[in-house]
């Protein structure tokens, strides 16, 4: 139910604010063209006294729709929260004030039209009523290895049902095949019993996970809190309902066949490290030509990793892991030499100690080297050839047996795994861009997938060792927890994690033009049998991409629309002169609209008027929660405003995006495109309309940014709609 | 999960804030207490993260206004756990929160800084320029509420700052306060700080001018940084043409640190991409032991590596000195590949400088378990308390993010699960 609005604008004279700008003339200006007849100023608005003023009006005049013209809702943001009421916030302090020089020409009008603009946003806004749907909190963890037992285990342990389903016949994984694992714990220099069979252990007696080996999910549909997941258990399927999951299926070593310069092939005694690993278990290492054991093995670093002919990265774990099976050749026999050739040793953090360790064994020997190949030697040895090393340019090694360290390979590379009925397709998307990783490519949010209610752990999503993936599953299970409590309360997952508005379609309006199925980043909204849209608000960011993509104008936020922003536009005055007014040479002021990332630009913005830099007076600025939801509309709703240009000032995008909605300023940059078409048949320079990439650490770059977008503007012209 | 029990995270820099988030949005209460006048710790003072060259005020952002749209969050700025008592479920913990000397009223107008006439060296950027005695942090500083230096304000100005100030901001008699409190569980998120590069006598940090760690770089080419963005050597201001990168200064070494600061090697790259983003002309030599980029870090490496006028040399730096007569600094290294000693001359050396746990000088309030090297043991914490990022073992920004969130969950457990 909509509630009856009641308006009040409330000024702040703090700040500078009231030494800048003439109040007289602000009433004036929320009065007749804002239409608000409640206004009251205070010196300090967010003081208490200030506050006390306005809690008064809305405990007795029932005032529930509020603007609040004072400083930046990035701070006071506990001062100016009303619960119940509607409450935009007019960045007049850093705005206006604060980035125009004292008695600045532009202040009165800046200020005025940033009050207009904020009661009209205000007026148009409405609160959230979160959508809520039946919701099953079920966790499906996909991978029996180290990070999909740590994930189910600290679900379970969390109360929450567990599925795990694994494809091999047995858990554990990689870690359940070790002999023994490098150290993770202190002093870091002893090896230690793996930690898997005891996860084994405690996830196969744990009440509350269900566990399904020789199985593989074959098919996910609906959205998280209402997946129906198909599972294949050795070929009989069964469907059930899921909250969320958690992707922790593994990696595979690469292909030591494809390795014939480093010997692969020459003679069954060049052998990986997982060979090495399995004969280590089974209790004896021994050459597989002869069955002797060896005297003198020769480890291969990089075998495929860190080759851009092979695995572009480093896989992270095989430096210790050939420290690790260099003890092992000295622990069987004492006059056993173990040489290591590497590219750089790679034992980061505590792992170093354990280097340390390896390296003061007399027995472990290594260099750096650049290896050559390897080849057959007199007496059934082998011999290996490398240039660069510590001991010399050009060496032979003779060996009894080499272990190529070959690297690891995410499951996610040829396999999408979680099989989703997602019209973007089945798996987590383009995770080619990540040599097959499902990888975040976020720093600060390493679990943010593409799919919500989907991690991912362990090396499905970066090179890491044992130690690492169980910790990464503890985090993707917390993750997966918070997305079922979230979903079921009606509220966004991050980074939104706050927000109960949701898109509302209005479809009888639809078209099936099909521009926000194919932008929805987050793969949201799918299609009927007619090809009509409709949304899966459960797998919705709230970005608004769906909202800036759709030409009908038909997606609708509580707090933002096409409509919305439209109005906050014509809120700002275009001052209009006649031209016969105009002096030999005068042109009529300006006016341009930025749009702005409200997590960025806004923030650089801010920053900017802290450090009181000057900025060009004839923008209006207008956050958005991401340029994915700006809407071309708005372009035409501005110009034929009669105002002179339009500035969008959102993340990076490409490779190293900075959009915390992945692909939103991408987006729009390619609407952007097809915008000059359009503007140059109406006759319009298509320079008038730019975008511009804005880091939040650049508000150094603003001053001439703006200027030099402004100048463009005014050499093209003002606007030929201007007043008609 | 008992609903009257709450999660204390002592810590409030990138793995304090995932941990404290992550928990508050799976439904716990929680307190953070952060002992620097701001949240955000370490990561505020970058300026861009390895691999992406991204700015870490853009995550902290979001991180902020997580903390502002929660209404599950409490935080507590100048706050230091002074003791810890009791066990899981029940741990009583005091804070003292120091007095910051200005309250809630500030609005960030900066007239009591214009108006004090006391100056104080510039800790968030290890000392590069001063601030006055009433200060903001920095421009993106959360709280955005200035704070007085107690040490820096001699008090003898007739209060100035109290003057200057519209808004009764000022307290200049504020006092320490303490804060009882009683928690479910406990997460220790206190960081690291930078390997003091002064020990370090070859290096000459603080003997030869113009040698700066790498945290002073970050500080040096950010816009809110002392230079504002234009990276000049300290000794003399001028923009440095030849700059080289000192690998493990400190770190992987038996007298100083034994283990590796795993981050330090992404770092310099990182640097040496700032200092040729700002000169096309400018040159780097990175002096490393071994290039330590593990993962998918490595394409970061390959990108440095197409860049001409960024040399990688195998090396480890013997002896750093100042060029007689001259604002420059010599280098002596010696080749490890090929054994043969190299010296050559730069305008500014910048010494990689290790990380080390911020317990090795305060533990933490109750006695624990730790490494020779001040490293939390985590098998051997109470129950109900938990460790996260780099008090653990040296780590990335991404990996204390990873942690901080197995963390949240970890507690959550630790106050009785969901039901």
């Amino acid at each position: 139910m909509e509630m009856e609005k009641k308006f009040g604008v409330y000024l702040c004279k703090g700040c500078g604010i009231g030494e800048a700008v003439k109040s007289e003339s602000m009433h004036k200006a929320i009065k007749k063209e804002a239409k608000i007849q409640h206004i009251k100023e205070h010196d300090i608005l967010c003081s208490p006294e200030g506050l006390a003023m306005i809690k008064e009006d809305i405990a007795n005049e029932g005032i529930n729709s509020l603007v609040i013209a004072a400083c930046s809702p990035r701070v006071k943001y506990d001062e100016f929260d009303f619960p119940g009421c509607i409450v935009e916030r007019c960045n007049i302090r850093e705005q206006v004030v604060w980035i125009q020089p004292p008695g600045g020409e532009e202040i009165q009008s800046m200020a005025e039209d940033y009050v207009r603009m904020g009661a009209a946003r205000m007026k148009k806004s409405d609160l959230p009523e979160p959508y809520q749907t039946e919701c099953d909190k079920t966790i499906l963890v996909i991978g029996g290895g180290m990070a999909g037992l740590s994930a189910a285990l600290h679900a379970a342990n969390h109360d929450y049902d567990v599925v795990l389903v694994e494809k091999e016949q047995e858990l554990g994984g990689f870690g359940a095949k070790l002999h023994k694992a490098t150290p993770s714990s202190y002093p870091y220099t002893t090896l230690q019993d793996s930690p898997v069979l005891a996860k084994i252990k405690e996830v196969t007696a744990h009440p509350k996970i269900r566990v399904m080996t020789g199985s593989t999910v074959v098919k996910s549909e609906g959205q998280p809190g209402l997946l129906d997941v198909t599972v294949s258990t050795n070929g009989n399927e069964e469907t059930m309902s899921i909250g969320a999951m958690v992707l922790a299926a593994g990696w595979k070593p690469y292909d030591a066949a494809k390795l014939d310069k480093l010997g692969s092939g020459v003679s069954p005694d060049v052998i990986t490290n997982v060979q090495m690993e399995e004969m280590a278990k089974a209790g004896k290492i021994l050459r597989p030509s002869d069955g002797k054991a060896p005297e003198a093995v020769v480890f291969i670093q990089c075998a495929g990793s860190r080759d851009p002919e092979h695995l572009p990265y480093c896989s992270d774990f095989c430096c210790a892991a050939s420290l690790k099976q260099a003890l092992y050749v000295r622990q069987q026999n004492p006059n056993a030499v173990a040489m290591i050739l590497y590219k750089d040793i790679r034992t980061p953090g505590q792992t170093e100690l354990f280097y340390k360790e390896a390296q003061s064994d007399a027995g472990v020997m290594l260099t750096k080297a650049e290896v050559t190949g390897v080849g057959l030697a007199p007496g059934g040895k082998l011999k290996v050839s490398a240039t660069d090393t510590l001991l010399g340019q050009n060496i032979a090694i003779e060996a009894d047996l080499v272990v190529l360290a070959t690297g690891l390979v995410p499951n996610t590379v040829d396999d999408p795994i979680i099989n989703l009925e997602y019209r973007q397709g089945p798996g987590l998307p383009e995770t080619e861009v990540y040599n097959g990783f499902a990888d975040s490519n976020f720093i600060c949010f390493p679990y943010e997938t593409r799919r919500t209610g989907i991690y991912a752990a362990g090396a499905v999503r970066q090179p890491m060792g044992l130690a690492m993936a169980a910790d990464d599953g503890v985090g993707a299970a917390c993750k997966a927890v918070q997305a079922v409590e979230h979903i079921a309360a009606g509220m966004a997952v991050h980074p939104r994690a706050w927000d109960e508005t949701f898109p509302d379609p209005f479809m009888q309006r639809c078209t099936s033009c099909k521009r926000c199925t194919e932008e929805c980043p987050f793969g949201a909204i799918e299609e009927d049998e007619k090809g009509t849209p409709f949304f899966k608000i459960n797998r919705c960011r709230r970005c608004g991409t769906c909202m800036g993509a759709c030409p009908e104008r038909i997606v609708f936020f509580k707090d933002l629309n096409v409509d919305i922003i439209g109005s906050t536009i014509k809120g700002m005055e275009v001052p209009e002169v006649d031209e016969d007014e105009l002096e030999e040479g005068e042109t009529p002021p300006f006016r341009v609209i930025g749009m702005i990332c409200e997590n960025d630009a806004m923030p650089a913005l801010d920053a900017a008027a802290l450090h009181r830099l000057t900025l060009n007076p004839l923008i209006r600025f207008i956050p958005i929660r991401c340029l994915g939801s700006f809407n071309m509309e708005w372009i035409k709703i501005a110009l034929n405003a009669g105002i002179d240009g339009m500035i969008l000032l959102g993340c990076k995008y490409g490779d190293d995006y900075q959009c915390h909605f992945v692909k939103g300023s991408e987006l729009c940059a390619y609407r952007m495109t097809k915008l000059s078409e359009t503007l140059d048949k109406l006759g319009l320079e298509s320079d008038r309309v730019q975008q511009f990439e804005i880091a939040i650490s650049e508000f150094d770059k603003l001053p001439g940014l703006l200027d030099d977008f402004v100048a463009r503007v005014i050499e093209i012209g003002p606007n030929p709609f201007k007043g008609l | 999960m008992n609903a009257e029990q709450k999660i204390l995270v002592i810590g409030g820099g990138m793995s304090g804030l995932t941990a404290a988030l992550e928990a508050a949005e799976s439904g716990a209460q929680v307190i953070i207490a952060e002992k620097a006048p701001y949240l955000g710790g370490r990561v505020a003072q970058l300026h861009r993260y390895f691999p992406k060259l991204c700015p870490p005020t853009c995550g902290l952002e979001i991180n902020f206004r997580r903390i502002r749209e929660n209404p599950r969050i409490t935080f507590h700025t100048l706050a230091e756990v002074t003791r810890i008592s009791g066990g899981a479920g029940e741990f009583q913990v005091t804070l003292e929160l120091k007095p910051r000397y200005v309250n809630d009223r500030c609005t960030a107008c900066d007239a009591c800084a214009q108006a004090c006439p006391h100056e104080r060296v510039n800790d968030f950027n290890y000392g590069l320029d001063k601030t006055k005695a009433a200060y903001l942090p920095f421009d993106m500083a959360f709280p955005q509420k200035y704070v007085i230096d107690a040490s820096a304000c001699t008090g003898d100005c007739g209060r100035k700052c109290q003057e200057a100030c519209q808004y009764e901001a000022i307290d200049l008699d504020m006092k320490p306060q303490t804060l009882d409190l009683e928690v479910g569980s406990i997460i220790l998120a206190g960081g690291w700080e930078l390997y003091d590069a002064a020990r370090m006598d070859n290096l000459g940090y603080g003997q030869v001018k113009n040698v700066i760690t790498n945290m002073q770089m970050e500080r040096l080419a950010a816009a809110n940084g002392p230079t504002v963005g234009q990276i000049l050597r300290p000794g003399d201001g001028k923009a440095p043409k030849r700059v080289a990168f000192v690998q493990c200064a400190g770190s992987r070494d038996e007298n100083h640190l034994p283990y590796c600061s795993y981050i330090c090697c992404m770092a310099s790259l990182k640097q040496a991409l700032y200092l040729r983003e700002k000169d096309p002309e400018a040159e780097a030599s990175v002096f490393y032991i071994d290039l330590r980029t593990p993962g998918r870090y490595e394409l970061f490496l390959n990108k440095v590596k197409e860049d001409e006028n960024i040399k990688l040399i195998r090396g480890k730096v013997a002896k750093v000195t100042q060029k007689a007569g001259s604002q420059d600094v010599v280098v002596v290294a010696e080749n490890t590949a090929t054994g043969e000693k190299l010296e050559e001359t730069f305008d500014m050396v910048v010494l990689a400088a290790g990380m080390v746990p911020s317990t090795k000088a305060a533990p933490a309030a109750l006695p624990l378990s730790y490494t020779p090297d001040g490293f939390i043991i985590p098998e051997l914490l109470p129950q109900g308390m938990f460790a996260v990022g780099s008090l653990k073992s040296p780590l990335d920004v991404t990996k204390s993010v990873q942690d901080g969130t197995g963390a949240a969950l970890k507690s959550l457990i630790a106050l009785g699960g969901r039901s």
